[in-house]
């Protein structure tokens, strides 16, 4: 991830299940000439609906134009903008590192650190599957570099916004 | 009990359902099986001759009468060539329905003979599509379609149907009837009713400005709210601005009506904005062709904006209120809350001086053109006048893009609502005489005039044969000129005159004969005298189609202009006006 980017938005946004959702979704983006930083979809819990999940580069003044535009799609039930401090983020990545004998000790110690697990063993190459917060992959995915990434996908984050928890003081608000 | 039916039979059977009285359309192979139940039903089909012209039929119908106009092609290149009307109706807010045929489904994706991504092509010039998959979605479809097309803010919304299951030899047509009582989509409740706290707050605005101006736009036909708006106006005395696609929604002869603004609004439309302290903004969308440069836009004016559209608010201008919700809904809720502020005791500063200030700039600047002297070419402002003082009050004018267009915006007087029907957003040329067919079959007790370019008539005019095997008789003034007009006075004004590929010439083609050879009574209007007589002749005609062609000076521009890209402050008048009013 590059220091200077525009500021990243995430936004989740609940969908109906049905084909071409994706394409309205992401072709309105590009209309508009934004860039998505990751995407990631999957149904939900009620299989009438999906979550996409979307980092995007944008000011914020445009971005609201966006996502007005976006809620006007038919198809599109409901966005919320997850400020950074207010979601839970996470993200799987898969990563083949060189690993030959001589250093795959070192790199299974890295992976020990992180709490990433070893998923397939080769001579020279290990593959490692690693969940956590961008932030830790984006810090593992460096570290490992200095060994040799002979190939690495990510998912994309997923979130949901972070739930408020009450002071015991605080009153329960009245039903109604 | 069950019936059970073809897909075909049931989307003619859910648009009889929806109301549908008349289908614009031209069949082909993919839509055949849809076709044939069309005999048996009776809802009209008009057979066009050419796909766009059923596009524009569609929505000039639905302009016309606010009901959704309904179009009906095959698929492939009959698909593209409706693709210009959906994103008319989409830029103007028309609700339409239009159902494209598609190859088989087993045949999608496999480059199949006029095979096209139909609802990928349309996808950002629809307000809604749907691609069919299954003979038993259809009744469901057709409703969410009708639905959506005439809820919230309207749209285009298209139906893409493969052939098998719609064709009763296929077994992937059958289905069991049903018709869905209601309709289910969690992503779409338009919204309604506006923030009683946010129309208060827009009240005491009203209540507190010096130089208030009701910006009303087309919306307010849409949501039927030219009466309510009139109320509005009334009760505070604020006077209205109509934007192109008002037009009509307040009446022309009013004492509050200032007309159009804009690009070639009249100059006291555009400075009662310049200099307004607060803009009233209704259903109306700060399009550039209203806001010339926007940074240089109505500077000390605070903004109520209403817009069924919650994207429209703070698109362009940011507003002090912005209100969500329906124009007629919300003006009314306004109206009563400027009703209980006055019985509270509020009332508005003096705005006397403000007043006075617009009936000076109406006095010293109104429209104006030069009058051709004996042995000059016709002026086409002169034709517009005698037309619109020789036909009745409610006729319905419609006009393609150009310089027709602003002369006729400008010149009639437009006192009732749905009496205009142009293309705005897009500026589709051509779209006049489809667009006159259209409303003439939804309004038949109304006179319909379609004024239209030289240049315009060409691109759509094979679509006055459809009107006359009809019999729908629509009028058709052509303002020739023989040149592209309005591109002609952007040469002249800043291209330095260097007339590049916009001469047509004026006799070719010969727009009498061309008319006689569709059918219509076809006239030739070269002199003043010989206006009137022709007017006459072709309101007195009511059996088939009539097209005069009256020969206008090539040279006349329209006047008042805001240059593109430049402040509304920089307002050019006519040349006999000097320099405006700076």
């Amino acid at each position: 991830m590059s220091g200077a980017a525009p500021p990243h938005h995430l936004l989740s946004v609940l969908v109906e299940n049905k084909p071409g959702v994706l394409t309205r979704v992401a072709g309105l983006f590009a209309r508009r000439g934004f860039n998505i930083f990751s995407l990631a979809v999957a149904p939900t819990e009620d299989d009438r609906f999906s979550r996409i999940t979307i980092v995007v580069d944008a000011e914020s003044a445009p971005l609201e134009q966006v996502v007005k535009q976006l809620d006007k799609l038919i198809n599109v039930v409901r966005i919320d903008e997850l400020a950074p401090g207010e979601a839970v983020e996470r993200e799987l990545l898969l990563v083949c590192i060189a690993a030959p004998p001589e250093v795959r000790s070192q790199v299974i110690e890295l992976v020990g650190v992180f709490e990433g697990r070893i998923v397939s063993v080769g001579y020279d190459e290990l593959v490692v599957s690693l969940e956590g917060s961008p932030e830790k992959l984006d810090d593992f995915e460096e570290l490992v570099g200095n060994y040799g990434i002979v190939a690495l996908q990510r998912t994309g984050r997923v979130a949901l916004p972070k739930l408020r928890r009450r002071t015991p003081l605080e009153a329960v608000p009245e039903a109604g | 009990m069950t019936e059970n039916m073809d897909g075909g039979r049931a989307l003619i059977r859910a648009l009889e359902l929806e109301g549908v009285e008349v289908i614009f359309g031209l069949p082909g192979g993919a839509i055949l099986p849809v076709y044939d139940p069309i005999i048996d039903s009776p809802i009209r089909h008009i057979l066009v001759r050419h796909e766009q012209g059923a596009g524009h039929m569609a929505e000039g119908y639905a302009h016309a009468t606010g009901r959704p106009g309904v179009a009906m092609v095959t698929s492939g290149p009959a698909a593209t060539n409706i693709v210009t009307p959906l994103c008319d109706a989409y830029m103007d807010s028309i609700p339409m329905v239009v159902i494209t045929g598609q190859v088989p489904y087993a045949a999608i994706g496999t480059d199949a003979f006029q095979e096209c991504d139909t609802t990928g092509i349309t996808l950002p010039v629809t307000k809604h599509n749907f691609l069919v998959t299954d003979a038993r979605d259809i009744p469901r479809i057709v409703r969410e379609a009708f639905h959506i097309a005439t809820t919230g803010r309207p749209g285009p919304v298209l139906i893409d149907v493969p052939k098998d299951i719609v064709d009763p030899k296929n077994p992937r047509s059958a289905m069991e009837w049903y018709w869905p009582e209601s309709v289910d989509l969690p992503g779409y409740r338009p919204l309604t009713h506006g923030d009683p706290v946010l129309i208060r707050r827009a009240a005491e605005l009203i209540l507190a400005a010096e130089r208030p101006v009701i910006y009303a736009g087309g919306g307010i036909l849409k949501a039927r709210a030219a009466e309510v708006l009139r109320e509005l106006a009334e009760l505070t005395g604020i006077h209205v601005v109509t934007t192109l696609m008002a037009r009509g929604a307040f009446p022309d002869d009013h004492p509050l009506a200032l007309g159009m603004p804009g690009m070639h609004g009249n100059y006291t439309a555009v400075t009662a904005m310049q200099r307004s302290d607060l803009l009233i903004a209704l259903g109306s969308r700060f399009d550039d062709r209203v806001t010339g440069k926007v940074s240089g836009f109505a500077p000390e004016a605070k903004v109520i904006h209403v817009d069924i559209d919650p994207a429209e608010l703070g698109k362009v201008r940011r507003p002090d209120v912005g209100i969500a919700g329906d124009a007629r809904l919300v003006i009314t809720e306004l109206v009563r809350a400027v009703r209980d502020l006055q019985a509270a005791g509020v009332h508005p500063p003096d705005r006397s001086a403000w007043r006075s200030t617009i009936s000076g700039w109406q006095e010293r600047y109104p429209l104006t053109y030069a009058p051709s002297e004996p042995g000059e070419a016709l002026k086409p402002q002169f034709v517009l006048e005698t037309l619109r003082d020789n036909t009745p009050d409610d006729c319905i004018v419609t006009s393609g893009v150009g310089q027709h267009q602003m002369w006729t915006s400008q010149y009639w007087r437009f006192n009732h609502p749905y009496t205009w029907v142009n293309s705005g957003g897009l500026g589709t040329m051509g779209f006049s005489v489809p667009a006159a067919i259209g409303a003439k079959v939804g309004r038949p007790d109304r006179m319909v005039w379609a004024i239209d370019g030289d240049g315009c008539f060409q691109m759509t005019a094979q679509e006055l044969v459809t009107a006359a095997s009809e019999r729908i008789p629509v009028k058709v003034a052509i303002l020739n000129n023989a040149y592209l007009g309005m591109v002609r006075q952007w040469q002249e004004m800043f291209y330095e005159e260097r007339y590049s590929e916009v001469y047509l010439s004026p006799d070719l083609p010969d727009y009498k004969l061309w008319a006689e050879a569709m059918g219509c009574v076809g006239m030739r209007v070269e002199s003043p005298d010989e206006v009137l007589p022709a007017i006459e002749k072709a309101n007195a005609i009511d059996d088939r189609p009539v097209v005069i062609e009256f020969r206008t000076d090539s040279s006349e521009k329209v006047y008042p202009m805001v240059p593109a890209g430049m402040s509304n402050d920089d307002i050019l008048v006519d040349p006999s006006q000097g320099e405006g009013g700076r």
